[in-house]
């Protein structure tokens, strides 16, 4: 019985442990959400964000993207080979990037940069007492940092994504017309008749969906850090990973809810 | 009896299982200079912490101008109030005079641009900071220069009640006699109250109207400047007198 007790008591305490901070991490949303629509707003604050995450993120993107395009014509080349169904390359590239794999990986990427920095970033200044004395200069940290960077990377991310898109079709194009033996004429218009707006719409949505996520998760992170540069350090783990299961999560979520029925 | 501008209630603070403070009565004056003392992880930080609302009470109440603190109004209530944090606080993506100037840029007591930082220029020159400070970033600067433009902005929209965590740790001799000379000036000048935690006994006898102790959770003594060497307290005769021997114990 004691035994039976002591394997399984850090099982329910880590699932209690685990509904606390997502039932803490809800209601840190709610808080955020409610307070983007009230005054004051930091506009300049969201400009350098939208900048930082946004912007500064495209070569991150970029080059994911690229590459996944590429891999994925090579396989699903191969794969369609066997049903001789080479010719659905491009389609299948054009779907699988938008669809999927486009803000999927957009979004992974965006979180170990994004969220990463914004969780070290408000971390230090937990920890500097930066944000008690933001307090005391009547400056809400919630909508001085935490709206601001929610707004932005909510914003910017479905952008990110749609330019990854692009880029991934193009790396799958790339690799269809020089190694597979496609012709560029032939690849783009097979690419554009079969993509239907939904599946670029939802693509982006999903997108939204990331950013916020991310955002989330690195300021909430951040905020609640530990004392010390091992708190700093420790929030900057727990951001990364909760945002990139949060994102996986969600994404099958949100397949389910766009694609089925 | 007037009230008194800070009212400390039987105040209570507990992290976990570490009782900080416990039962802290103490009534600080409008327009008086009150210094707190005692050893270090007494808690002299946390009490100013819980006037703020920067940190819960456990029990007690803390009465601002007869106001429970946390049945006011937030933003009119941190708006009457200016502190210098021990560790500065600066914040480190804006530039010292945006820093300074903060309150003055945002919010209620927003002002133009150009305004705002002749305002924090001229608080970093009472602070002894030169104009060209004004543009560098805290990083740039060295503990002691942090200290002063933190002790700036913490003066710069003139509050009525202003908390100073060990405003001159880290100075050399001079500067924290211009610190010193600045506090006081602020309480005569200014009419400010002002709370001021110090480990500097000169500090003390240049700042402080009234001087309290503070000792394992409670206010162990509280008088007039003028009662520290006489106060017959032995407690705090060890701590003014910097003796190793006596009541308090100096390993904790
Ligand atoms: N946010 C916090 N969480 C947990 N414990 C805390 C927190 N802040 C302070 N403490 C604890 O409260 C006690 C008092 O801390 P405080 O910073 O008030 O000391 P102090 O009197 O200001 O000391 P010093 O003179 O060294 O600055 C310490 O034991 C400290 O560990
Ligand atoms: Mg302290």
């Amino acid at each position: 019985m004691t035994l039976l007790q002591s394997l399984l008591s850090p099982i329910g305490r880590s699932t209690l442990g685990l509904m606390a901070t997502v039932g803490r991490i809800s209601s840190y949303a709610f808080a955020t959400v409610s307070h983007i629509f009230r005054p004051p707003f930091y506009l300049k604050e969201l400009g350098q964000q939208i900048l930082f995450i946004g912007y500064f993120s495209l070569p991150v993107v970029g080059l994911t993207a690229l590459f996944t395009g590429g891999a994925l014509a090579l396989q699903i080349y191969a794969g369609g080979s066997r049903f001789n169904a080479e010719s659905a390359v491009p389609s299948i590239v054009a779907i699988g990037m938008v669809r999927e794999l486009g803000p999927v990986l957009g979004g992974l990427m965006v979180a170990g940069r994004v969220a990463a920095s914004i969780a070290a970033e408000l971390g230090t200044m937990k920890v500097t007492e930066q944000i008690d004395a933001l307090v005391t200069l009547s400056t809400h940290p919630l909508k001085y940092l935490t709206v601001p960077r929610v707004v932005a990377a909510t914003l910017t991310m479905p952008i990110l994504a749609g330019i990854g898109d692009v880029i991934g079709i193009f790396g799958g194009y790339l690799v269809g017309t020089t190694r597979l033996g496609f012709n560029s004429a032939a690849y783009i218009s097979n690419t554009i008749d079969f993509l239907q707006s939904w599946d670029v719409t939802s693509g982006l949505i999903k997108a939204a969906v990331f950013g916020f996520i991310v955002a989330m998760m690195g300021c909430y992170h951040g905020m609640n850090s530990g004392r010390g540069a091992q708190g700093v350090g420790k929030a900057t783990t727990n951001a990364v990973v909760g945002a990139s299961v949060l994102i996986l999560t969600s994404n099958y979520i949100l397949t389910e809810l766009f694609f089925t029925s | 009896m007037t009230t008194p501008m800070i009212q400390f209630q039987d105040v209570h603070k507990s992290f976990g299982n570490n009782h900080v403070l416990r039962g802290v009565n103490l009534d600080v004056m409008k327009g008086e200079s009150m210094v707190i003392i005692g050893g270090s992880g007494t808690g002299k930080s946390v009490l100013i912490k819980l006037v703020l609302g920067l940190l819960p009470i456990t029990s007690g109440k803390i009465l601002v101008d007869g106001h429970d603190t946390t049945k006011d109004e937030r933003d009119a209530f941190l708006a009457r109030f200016g502190m210098l944090f021990q560790g500065g606080a600066l914040f480190d993506s804006l530039p010292v005079w945006k820093n300074v100037a903060f309150r003055l840029l945002r919010g209620s007591l927003k002002r133009p641009k150009d305004e705002a930082r002749a305002i924090a220029i001229e608080k970093l020159r009472r602070v002894g900071l030169k104009e060209r400070v004004a543009d560098l970033y805290p990083a740039e600067l060295s503990g002691g220069m942090q200290k002063r433009v933190g002790l700036a902005r913490a003066i710069a929209a003139e509050p009525e009640i202003i908390f100073f965590d060990e405003p001159t740790t880290g100075l050399d001799p001079i500067m924290s006699g211009v610190i010193n000379e600045l506090v006081r000036e602020i309480v005569v000048e200014m009419g400010a109250t002002a709370m001021t935690i110090t480990h500097d006994m000169s500090s003390v006898r240049a700042i402080a109207d009234r001087v309290a102790m503070i000792h394992e959770g409670v206010v162990q003594w509280q008088g007039p400047v003028g009662d520290l060497d006489n106060s017959g307290d032995p407690y705090l005769d060890q701590f003014i007198n910097a003796r190793a021997e006596g009541p308090i114990e100096a390993v904790r």
